[in-house]
């Protein structure tokens, strides 16, 4: 191959050389010095709801007609996906205007204290609280942080809740009659006497998507309030109270009876919540546990499938049996958006009452605005109307004044699964989560 | 030309290369360089993702190296590339010895094989979570592979497969073989192709047996071909996680963790982000370790 003469390539190539190095340093200036943000007639949302995007869409055109300004929705799942996406971003400064924060209230305050979420408190109190008090509180309650709150946030409202969500049982009618049971079950001891009935008939009593830990938390923690109350259940969290009492125990020891009794569909815990949903559907088990979402996705699978919806039953009587329920959905408004104000006019009326009936019509959800309930009840699903009775027994971890620590609630819930497949007993879970937990105290934590 | 025009002009040239260089090596440090040295710096800390970060020293190794749960991970991790290493490359190579052979339909063979290794680890994971279901519904079973043992007379061996402790890495391991066979098996196909069919026919002249051509002949030849798909096997399933997912969703308690899904865990489950980093520093070293050693011996074998 002939080389090209020094001075010839020379030439060129210092030439070039120049022209690239010039370029690259147009170009590092321009991406280091790109303006910021200015305001538009454009706002951006961010969510995870495939089930609501269309819906959104769809009001986000309306919204435009209405008033000029254009709702850019993008969609982002699944989500625990859409969750890192969301951290990762805050980290990059390039948070939408309008965006969920899926993670506890722990992180929720890390938000705020790093100035990523505006304070609505204002907007939601302007008109003497119009805002405010057209949303359901516990819905509310969410992204509410009252004075003097132990994650040193100012005290205040940081989120629009645009629906409200609980989880119970569900139960199919169908089967239950199948194995002559004529109406749901009220008690425990009902329960698995219908559990039993319902194996005798060769049909698998009960599912749930114990594969996802955070639903053997709702479950577990709906039974902890039924057999110790909230005090005793925070007195733990505070780190007052151990995992190995008696009554934590006897929490554990309902998952054990639960296996023992024959109640639990086969290969419960790694099953995912969408597997469990199918089984249902499909009328592969009886019982289900499962949030007030799974209407809509029942819906979808199975539009025949007859079936109700009831409290888990009560062991005992000595403290209510709560419920995990609330904010479905909450938005955030990026506090650095130089559209900050038209993102809140936006999810203002984005909660109004009109708005609300559509979203709860279209997506088969619990509207978060209290006038639009009882329009969307008339339209929906009467299974919707039970799950709204739901609400007044509901409580969330968002809304307790003390939440337990991450890697202690994960031992806890695996703890359960090992219980179910027969590893460990409940009273070696209790043992091992409390080593945990005195482990975790002692760090601070 | 002098010295000095002449290291001019090598100092020209070689700015010049560097030029052609720079923007793959920006590339690579923006997206790879920069977040390894990001993970070391945030393994020393205790970070939640978001807000502050406290700098706590070497505390995430310290706690890591008691962390029973993360070494019973990697015993995880190394019982599975046993199996991919055995199982899986033994069918892959028996496979490309058959088709190495003048048999009929050997293209399609070829393609048949080839389809595992290029669907979605997703796919195979929701596939083989259909065909392991252990659930029945009106007396029959739904997995179809459950349906098969019962109908063939074996209800005896019916087994909730992905549920049981005893089970459910053994089965993990088996999908996951069945998922990477095919990457061996043309890797290997591609290699027994290569050696010179005058050395088969030298060994039968000298009344060599077919078990004799392959000792002597055939895996001679084919070693370094072997110890790239040995690393190749061992890389991929140290760090297999996506099939886990799939299949057993957070896990079967700890029973199926391995390293990713532990660090995963870490991160996603308990918003332990420094300590998610201390896990990955760590296990990138191990797998460093691993390979260099893989490289070594692989060296060694060339020699031989």
């Amino acid at each position: 191959m002939r080389k090209l003469k020094w001075p010839y390539t020379l030439t060129v190539s210092r030439r070039c050389q120049w022209i690239a190095l010039c370029s690259c340093l147009i170009l590092v200036f321009f991406v280091g010095c790109s303006q910021s943000p200015r305001p538009s007639n454009k706002i951006i949302l961010w969510h995870w709801m495939t089930d609501c995007n269309d819906t959104f869409l769809k009001l986000a055109q309306q919204y435009k007609q209405e008033t000029g300004i254009e709702v850019v929705v993008r969609l982002f799942a699944p989500s625990d996906s859409y969750s890192q996406m969301i951290i990762a971003a805050a980290q990059a400064h390039v948070l939408p205007d309008i965006y969920g924060i899926l993670n506890t209230k722990a992180i929720v305050a890390d938000f705020i204290k790093a100035g990523l979420v505006a304070d609505l408190t204002d907007d939601m109190n302007a008109n003497g609280g119009a805002w405010a008090n057209s949303l359901f509180d516990k819905a509310l309650a969410d992204k509410r942080f009252e004075q003097g709150n132990i994650y040193g946030v100012k005290g205040g409202i940081y989120g629009v809740p645009i629906d409200v969500t609980n989880e119970q049982m569900l139960y199919n009618k169908k089967l239950l009659a199948k194995a002559g049971i004529t109406s749901p079950p009220r008690t425990y001891d009902e329960f698995i006497k219908d559990a039993q009935a319902l194996n005798r008939v060769g049909i698998a009593p009960f599912v749930s998507g114990w594969g996802e830990l955070w639903l053997i938390d709702c479950f577990a923690s709906n039974y902890a309030f039924n057999i110790m109350g909230d005090d005793k259940i925070f007195s733990t969290y505070y780190g007052q109270t151990k995992y190995t009492d008696p009554d934590w125990i006897k929490v554990f020891s309902v998952f054990a009876d639960l296996r023992d009794k024959g109640v639990l569909i086969d290969g419960i815990v790694t099953k995912g919540n969408k597997y469990a949903e199918q089984d249902f559907a499909l009328e592969r088990a009886a019982f289900a546990f499962n949030g007030s979402w799974c209407v809509n996705v029942y819906h979808d699978m199975n539009p025949n499938l007859d079936y109700g919806v009831m409290p888990p039953p009560a062991i005992g009587r000595a403290y209510p049996l709560k419920i995990w329920g609330g904010a479905g959905s909450s938005f955030v408004v990026n506090a650095n958006s130089p559209n900050k104000d038209k993102a809140i006019a936006f999810l203002k009326w984005l909660t109004e009452r009109k708005q609300q009936v559509i979203l709860a019509r279209e997506t088969n959800k619990l509207p978060s605005n209290k006038e639009a309930l009882k329009e969307a009840l008339l339209a929906g699903s009467p299974v919707l109307g039970e799950f709204s009775k739901g609400m007044n027994q509901s409580t969330h971890p968002t809304i307790w004044p003390v939440n337990e620590d991450p890697l202690v609630t994960q031992a806890f819930d695996k703890g359960i699964q090992a219980i179910i497949i027969g590893d460990k007993t409940p009273q070696q879970v209790a043992e091992d989560v409390q080593n945990l937990k005195d482990r975790q105290m002692a760090r601070g934590n | 030309m002098n010295s000095k025009a002449k290291a001019a002009a090598i100092y020209k040239d070689n700015l010049q290369n560097f030029f052609f260089v720079l923007p793959a090596f920006v590339i690579f440090c923006i997206f790879y360089i920069y977040p390894f040295l990001n993970m070391i710096f945030l393994s020393f800390h205790e970070w939640k993702g978001i807000g502050l970060m406290h700098f706590i020293g070497l505390q995430n190794y310290k706690e890591l190296i008691g962390d029973n749960l993360w070494w019973d991970s990697m015993v995880h991790a190394g019982y599975i590339t046993l199996i991919a290493l055995t199982f899986q490359n033994a069918l892959a190579f028996a496979l490309a010895l058959a088709c190495d052979r003048q048999i009929r339909m050997k293209r399609f063979y070829c393609m048949v094989f080839f389809i595992p290794p290029v669907l979605s680890e997703v796919v195979v994971g929701l596939i083989w979570n259909w065909i392991l279901n252990p659930e029945m519904q009106a007396g029959q079973h739904i997995g179809l592979l459950n349906h098969l043992l019962f109908s063939s007379g074996l209800p005896q061996m019916v087994h909730n497969w992905l549920g049981d402790p005893k089970t459910a890495l053994t089965t993990i391991a088996i999908v996951h073989s069945w998922k990477g066979f095919g990457w061996g098996f043309i890797m290997l196909l591609a290699g027994l192709q290569t050696i010179d069919k005058q050395l088969y026919e030298a060994a039968k002249i000298d009344g060599a047996g077919a078990w004799q051509t392959f000792i002597n002949v055939t895996i001679p030849m084919m070693l370094p071909v072997i110890l790239v798909v040995m690393i190749l096997t061992i890389l991929g399933s140290m760090q297999v996680f996506v099939l886990i997912l799939s299949m057993v969703n957070e896990g079967l308690v700890n029973h199926t963790d391995v390293p990713v899904t532990r660090i995963l865990s870490s991160m996603t489950g308990t918003d332990r982000f420094g300590y998610a980093c201390a896990e990955a520093v760590i296990f990138g070293m191990i797998l460093v370790c691993v390979s260099f050693m893989m490289k070594k011996l692989s060296d060694r074998v060339k020699q031989i």
